[in-house]
Parts: C-alpha cells; structure tokens; sequence
C-alpha cells in the first residue's frame, strides 16, 4: 500500500507493507535513525516521536495509521542550524549518559512544553511516566525540562 | 517484533466501517488507537487478515452533549477525554480516569472504544463506566442497540459485543452539582494498568447519610463490576469513616480475584477493600464541599 505524510516538514510518499511499524518506517526506509528502538513492547519510550504534535510510541503504531499525517523526530527539532530549546537543557543540564533513552525522552518533553511552558516538576514527571532512562537516574532530565521551559517563556514575553 | 500480513482498511463513516465488516466477517479485525491490538498482532497472539480503521470517521471521534447526555465517540483518545472542558465540568470522574491511563503516550493513542472492547481486566474505564451507568451504543448493519454498562462487561476480555456490531458511541449522564466522586489506583509500576482500581459517585442527603452511591471495581477480578454488597450497606447510612470503612470491608466478598506474578489474590482483595475505602471517602469529602 501506498502512505503519503510529512515528516520533519517535508512531504514524502512510499509503498510500504501494511504491517511496517511506523518506527521501522521512519529508521529503515526514511533513513532517520535518531528514533531508537528500546523494548518494542510499549513500554520504554525510546522510540517516542511526534504524530500531528502528540507524543506516541512509533513501535506501536503502523505507518499505515501515520498516512496522510505529520511527523517529527527528534530530526526535526532544531531549526535554521539551531538547537530546540529542549536539546540546549538536555546540553546544558547533563540530561543524558549513554544517550539511548534521549530522542524519546525530548519528543516526550516537547509534548508537555506544547502544553505548557510553566510546567510543575510533578508535571514534568507525570509527563515522562512513559520513558525509561537506565543511566541518569531522571534527575538531570528534569533539570532540562525546567531549562528548556525556562527558556521559552522567557523567548515568548521578548 | 512484527505483526503477520494483513491488508490495511480505512473506513471513512460508520456505514464504511459496517460494509467491511460484513465483507470480511471473522477475518477482520476493527483497529482504534492499536494500544491493545498492535501489541497482541506482534505477539501474534492475533492474526487478522484485514484491519479496519476506524480513527477516521469524524463522528466517531467527536464528544457532544445531547438530549442532556455527554456522548463520547468511540475513537475519542483517553487524552481528548481527559482534557475536554464538557467532560471536566460535566463528567469529572470519567476526565481523572482518562488521565490515569498508561502514560501520555498511550493515552495520545488509546482509545474510549477500544478501551471498553478489550475489556482488559486492568482497564481504567470499566470501572468508571459502571458506576457512571453508561449506555453504550452498538451498530450493526441495518440498526443498533444500546447496551447498558452493567451488561456489557460479560467475562475476561469479553463483553457483549457481537461480530459485525461497532461500537460507536458511550453516553453518560452529567454528574449533578452536590454529587462528589473519586476515581482511586493502585498502577502496576511499568505500564500504568490498574492493579486495582475503584471509582465512586456518592451523594448524601441534608443529615449527612447516602442518599446516592455508585461504586465500580477494576482490577480485582476477571471483568470489572459494581461493589453492589458495598453500596447495599451504606444505603442509608451516615457517611462517617467507621462506617464507610466497615463497608469496604466487603467489596471483594464473592469475587474470584485474580492472582499473577504482580499481586496474588490475597494483596489485590485487600487493595480493593483499601481503596474502595479511600475512594469512598474522597467521594464523601468532595459533595461535602
Ligand atoms: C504501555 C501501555 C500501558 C497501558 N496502560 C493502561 C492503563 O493504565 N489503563 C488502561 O485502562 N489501559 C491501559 N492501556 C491500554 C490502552 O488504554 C488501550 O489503548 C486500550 O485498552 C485499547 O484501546 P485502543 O483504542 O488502543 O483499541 P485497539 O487496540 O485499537 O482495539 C482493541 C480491541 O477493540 C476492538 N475495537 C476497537 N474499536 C472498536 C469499536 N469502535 N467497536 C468495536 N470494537 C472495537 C478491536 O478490534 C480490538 O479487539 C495500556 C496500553 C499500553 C500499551
Ligand atoms: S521501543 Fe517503543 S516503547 Fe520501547
Ligand atoms: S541516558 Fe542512557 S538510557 Fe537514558
């Protein structure tokens, strides 16, 4: 079957099989690699992006559902040469070790930003219920939330 | 982990949705939000041959208030549910429900319809749709049927669904000012689902005793259901925590509660008799208010 949707802004069409997952879809075919596969069982979050701006987990979902949809990985993130707000905290506020967990982590936080960007730490926690990180012990990872929310309130009252 | 081949359906109306259905009868499978079927397909614990979409059809998806119901589309995702102003204001304990499920993920995805379909045990809305008496609408080919909540839920991930039959809409009744309500879970520490999870709606009368209240349980046993020995003795009564407490005793009285590697039947019967408990009194506090 044919999928047509847009991702990181760019329009794109290819024939797929019905049951690619959208995360094989993004890696494999659309060659964008930053989206990781943890767990595949829905659990860990690695392989989060966004689908019409809500987080999901892109092994869970077929690229068949994403037809006629916009995506952004975490490709998309920076504009014009410029990192995203939420890549500058996981930078300055050490969000990340080993990196794994990191894409997932950010397209989770950009959702809740999307939201608010004076979000509580509770909420910040609620938020990444659905991401596993097995080196920072989350700590960093919230500091970087808090900058990256910091840091578009402060862009947005310019 | 991938699903065997299928051929992929996007239904554009219900009546689409109805025709494929017909077409393809037990090779086909409806698909919402695929939080629980896609997972299930890579297990190849199911195998169908055509998926039928149905996140498409707008009706489906919208959240109305008619004829002074609340009707929820099927394919209305828990984060919609969650954060819609007629549902907060009008539906409170079925918007906290909604944002208890899984993660936020998960709830960008999942659906209402597809939550109660499954019927998983677990699930968080079984609960709230029964002590909410929700009517639940069935369409099939040629007509529908509205099924009452307390006669949906038939067993383990079964319900009173029939092939060819959608689900298409849940309506509710407004929760009345005055009215208090509480939805209370103990979440399994890696998904979200509900260990035990337990919903209440309780209105009192001027000198403080039950004058109304709904209690629904999740998670206990293999289907969710209505507290009916809880509810039978506080009606009535004064809503003082003894008393409450003393009734909660009773909420796993005659269930077959489950057992498995995350509770034994013993932990989870005694979850339920904590948290009906704990529901119960939020329930009180909040139409004291
Ligand atoms: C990691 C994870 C955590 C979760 N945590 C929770 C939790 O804490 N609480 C909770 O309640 N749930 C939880 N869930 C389940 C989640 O809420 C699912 O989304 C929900 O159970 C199924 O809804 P769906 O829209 O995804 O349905 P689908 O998976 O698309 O479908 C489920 C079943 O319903 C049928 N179906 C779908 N729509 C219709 C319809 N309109 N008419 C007739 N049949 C239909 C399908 O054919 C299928 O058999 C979790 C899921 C995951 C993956
Ligand atoms: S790979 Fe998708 S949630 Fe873990
Ligand atoms: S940084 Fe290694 S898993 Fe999170």
């Amino acid at each position: 079957m044919r999928v047509n949707l847009t991702i990181n802004g760019q329009p794109r069409g290819d024939e797929i099989e019905p049951r690619l997952l959208l995360v094989h879809y993004l890696r494999e075919v659309a060659g964008l690699t930053g989206t990781h596969v943890g767990c595949e069982t829905t659990l860990c979050g690695a392989c989060t992006v966004l689908l019409d701006g809500k987080a999901v987990k892109s092994c869970t979902v077929l690229a068949a559902q994403a037809d006629g949809a916009s995506v952004t990985t975490v490709e998309g993130l920076a504009k014009d040469g410029k990192f995203h707000p939420i890549q500058e905290g996981f930078w300055e506020e050490h969000g990340l070790q080993c990196g794994y967990c990191t894409p997932g982590m950010m397209m989770a936080a950009v959702d809740l930003l999307n939201r608010t960007t004076n979000p509580g730490e509770d909420e910040i926690r609620h938020a990444l219920e659905g991401n596993l990180c097995r080196c920072t012990g989350y700590q960093h990872i919230i500091k970087a939330v808090q900058y990256a929310a910091e840091k578009m309130r402060a862009t947005a009252g310019r | 982990m991938f699903p065997s081949q299928f051929e992929y359906h996007r239904a554009a109306s219900i009546k689409d949705a109805l025709d494929l259905l017909k077409q393809f009868g037990d090779d086909a499978k409806l698909l919402s939000g695929g939080h629980s079927l896609i997972p299930m397909m890579k297990l190849r614990l199911a195998q169908p041959a055509h998926l039928i979409d149905v996140t498409k059809i707008a009706e489906l998806r919208a959240i109305s208030e008619s004829h002074g119901k609340i009707v929820i589309g099927a394919a209305a995702t828990h984060d919609t549910v969650a954060n819609s102003d007629l549902v907060r204001a009008k539906l409170g304990l079925l918007a906290e429900a909604a944002a208890a499920i899984g993660d936020v993920q998960v709830r960008n995805r999942g659906t209402i319809g597809g939550s109660l379909t499954h019927a998983d045990p677990a699930a968080d809305y079984p609960a709230t749709a029964l002590a909410l008496e929700a009517e639940i609408k069935l369409d099939r080919d040629g007509g529908s049927r509205a099924v009452k909540a307390a006669d949906f839920f038939l067993d383990l991930m079964t319900t009173a669904i029939q092939p060819g039959e959608l689900l298409t809409q849940v309506a509710f009744a407004p929760i009345p000012s005055g009215t208090g309500y509480a939805y209370l879970k103990y979440p399994h520490p890696a998904s979200g689902f509900a260990i035990v999870g337990v919903a209440a709606i309780a209105a009192l009368d001027r000198s403080g005793k039950f004058a109304n209240l709904r209690v629904g349980v999740t998670g206990l046993g293999p289907k969710a259901f209505r507290a009916t020995a809880v509810e039978a003795a506080l009606a009535g009564k004064a809503a003082d925590a003894a008393t409450i407490a003393a009734a909660a005793s009773k909420t796993a009285d005659g269930v077959d509660a489950l057992g498995d590697i995350h509770a034994s039947s013993e932990y989870r019967s005694e979850l339920a008799r904590v948290y009906a408990r704990r529901a119960i009194q939020a329930a009180v506090a909040r139409a004291k208010a």
